[in-house]
């Protein structure tokens, strides 16, 4: 692999995954992963149309990067971005069907992730297509990863389900799991990003921001009036 | 400079063709000076606007142009399969456009009059393309739209499944406005019009697990068997969610809890989806809508006379 890959591929490639994650560390995309992780299947979907959207997208923003005007670069952005979301929901609708519709709006909506953008504005204008390329693949890997464990919690936990699979039997089917009604609405999804994130901030301090202002201590003076 | 892109025979020939022809080198003298504007003039700004608009719009066509076939193909087979799946013909790995077209018709009823309509042809009418047209809807009065939906088309499109000419079900369309989304679905009848055989929701977005459980076999099984219109009077359910019906008027309600099948008025009740009040209401409201007399209730009351229904 270290054969083809250079450094800086390697890199782009790997570091999005946990020391440079696009969910847990830039704290983007949230609003999809909220809403497509109650069920795996959903989730592996739309991690993949997620990343070859980043992918393509950083790719074809980055050939052409020399050549756009600052003025409309947000825009000249975003249409490349629009184009290729629409092109994979018309794909998903024509070969699959069922996940469309299930994913309904949510591929569409790829077009507002934050990811994309981010990765459009903040590497592609500024590097090689094919560096581009990998950095959009990476991050959305990162990405995919949150979304599935995200997604495997919610629908164990709130369907005793793995990708429609039976995993624990339900009390009203006569098993003994009584599935938690929490973990299939959006919040839920909050509380296991939320505890994603201070495990790995646990595990990688570094990622920890810096406080920016610290609150006044009274004891120390210049705060009080006596 | 193209021709070094691929091996390519004839490729090459048509690059090398194109490289000899003069309005492609125009172009590129053309091209070449824009691209050496500086990237904040005018003329560029405009340029790479208008040909990354036309190259976008080249892909976005083609791939929507191209894929259209499969898409509606996906549609139409999804239909099928749920307008099979309610009559309780849906075998898996069959054929699913044959098995509709030989044992499923499609009949067009004027809602009003509840006779049948000729002159459209009923496997092309499309009854929620017709809803949102002025000229093929009629706009429901607030008072009696129960089910949220504001209009509704006057012909609606009916599926029979016949056995040696006799009708053995009735299916009918329905929608309506539950918690989150309109749900559509499909209520397949005895032929008496009054026995449910079964209900199924094809498209609908209520919470996944809590509402969304409208499209769960176990539940649709509890509708096997129950009684649409009140052959008594029957009260407003203590533990129900919604009002009295007289003889007559649907009566098919979702209820609070379990159904208590020993109890009187039983067979006009189904249990309520835990966790999702609303999304009960909704599914009781679309039912009472479209079995009353907005809905199916004079085309009903034609196919259980002798006379049968008016074509």
């Amino acid at each position: 692999m270290s054969a083809i890959l250079n450094d800086e591929t390697k890199k782009v490639l790997t570091a999005p995954l946990v020391n440079d994650n696009p969910i847990t560390l830039q704290v983007l995309g949230i609003c999809s992963a909220l809403a497509v992780t109650s069920q795996m299947s959903t989730s592996l979907i739309m991690a993949l149309a997620l990343t070859l959207v980043t992918a393509f997208s950083s790719a074809a923003i980055s050939a052409i990067r020399n050549h756009i005007p600052s003025s409309i670069r947000i825009i000249v952005q975003m249409t490349i971005i629009a184009s290729l979301v629409i092109v994979v929901d018309q794909i998903l609708k024509a070969f699959a069907y069922e996940v469309s519709k299930q994913l309904s709006v949510f591929v569409g909506l790829i077009i507002t992730n934050c990811i994309v953008m981010g990765r459009a504005e903040g590497y592609a204008m500024k590097n090689p297509p094919l560096e581009s390329f990998m950095d959009g693949i990476g991050n959305g890997l990162g990405y995919s990863l949150i979304l599935i464990i995200v997604a495997f919690f919610r629908e164990t936990l709130g369907s005793g389900k793995l990708l429609g699979i039976e995993v624990f039997k339900l009390t009203k089917d006569g098993g003994w799991y009584d599935p938690n009604g929490l973990m299939l609405l959006p919040p839920s999804a909050f509380f296991i990003i939320g505890l994603i994130i201070w495990g790995v901030r646990e595990w990688k301090p570094n990622q920890v921001e810096k406080v920016e202002f610290k609150i006044m201590s009274i004891a120390h003076g210049e705060g009080g009036h006596h | 400079m193209l021709s070094n892109i691929t091996s390519c025979k004839y490729l090459e020939k048509w690059c090398a063709a194109l490289d000899n022809n003069e309005h492609y080198q125009k172009f590129k003298v053309y091209r070449d000076k824009i691209l050496a504007l500086g990237n904040d003039s005018l003329e560029k700004t405009i340029a790479i606007a208008v040909s990354l608009c036309l190259v976008c719009a080249v892909l976005v066509s083609f791939a929507a142009v191209a894929l259209k076939p499969l898409q509606v193909g996906n549609k139409a087979a999804d239909m099928k399969k749920n307008i099979l799946d309610v009559a309780g013909l849906l075998e898996e790995g069959a054929d699913i456009n044959a098995a509709f077209s030989e044992k499923i018709e499609a009949k067009i009823v004027d809602l009003e009059t509840g006779d049948y309509v000729e002159g459209i042809n009923a496997d092309e009418y499309d009854q929620r393309k017709a809803a949102k047209d002025p000229a093929q809807s009629v706009a429901i009065p607030k008072d009696k739209d129960i089910a949220h939906i504001r209009v509704k088309a006057k012909y609606a499109k009916v599926f029979l499944v016949k056995e040696g000419g006799v009708i053995k079900s009735i299916i009918l369309p329905m929608h309506g406005y539950g918690l989150w989304s309109t749900l559509y679905g499909f209520l397949s009848l005895d032929a008496d019009g009054q026995t449910v055989q079964s209900i199924n929701f094809y498209d609908q977005a209520e919470t996944p697990g809590l509402g969304g459980e409208v499209v769960n076999p176990n539940w649709r099984a509890l509708w096997k068997g129950k009684k649409v219109y009140a052959e008594t009077d029957q009260p407003s359910l203590e533990k129900g969610l919604i009002t009295e019906a007289d003889i007559g008027e649907p009566a098919l309600s979702l209820i609070k809890g379990v159904v208590d099948n020993t109890k009187p008025g039983s067979q006009y009740q189904v249990d309520g989806l835990a966790g999702a009040t609303l999304t009960s209401t909704g599914v009781t409201n679309l039912v009472r809508y479209w079995m009353g007399n907005e809905g199916f209730a004079p085309y009903l009351k034609k196919v259980r006379t002798v006379k049968g229904v008016k074509s």
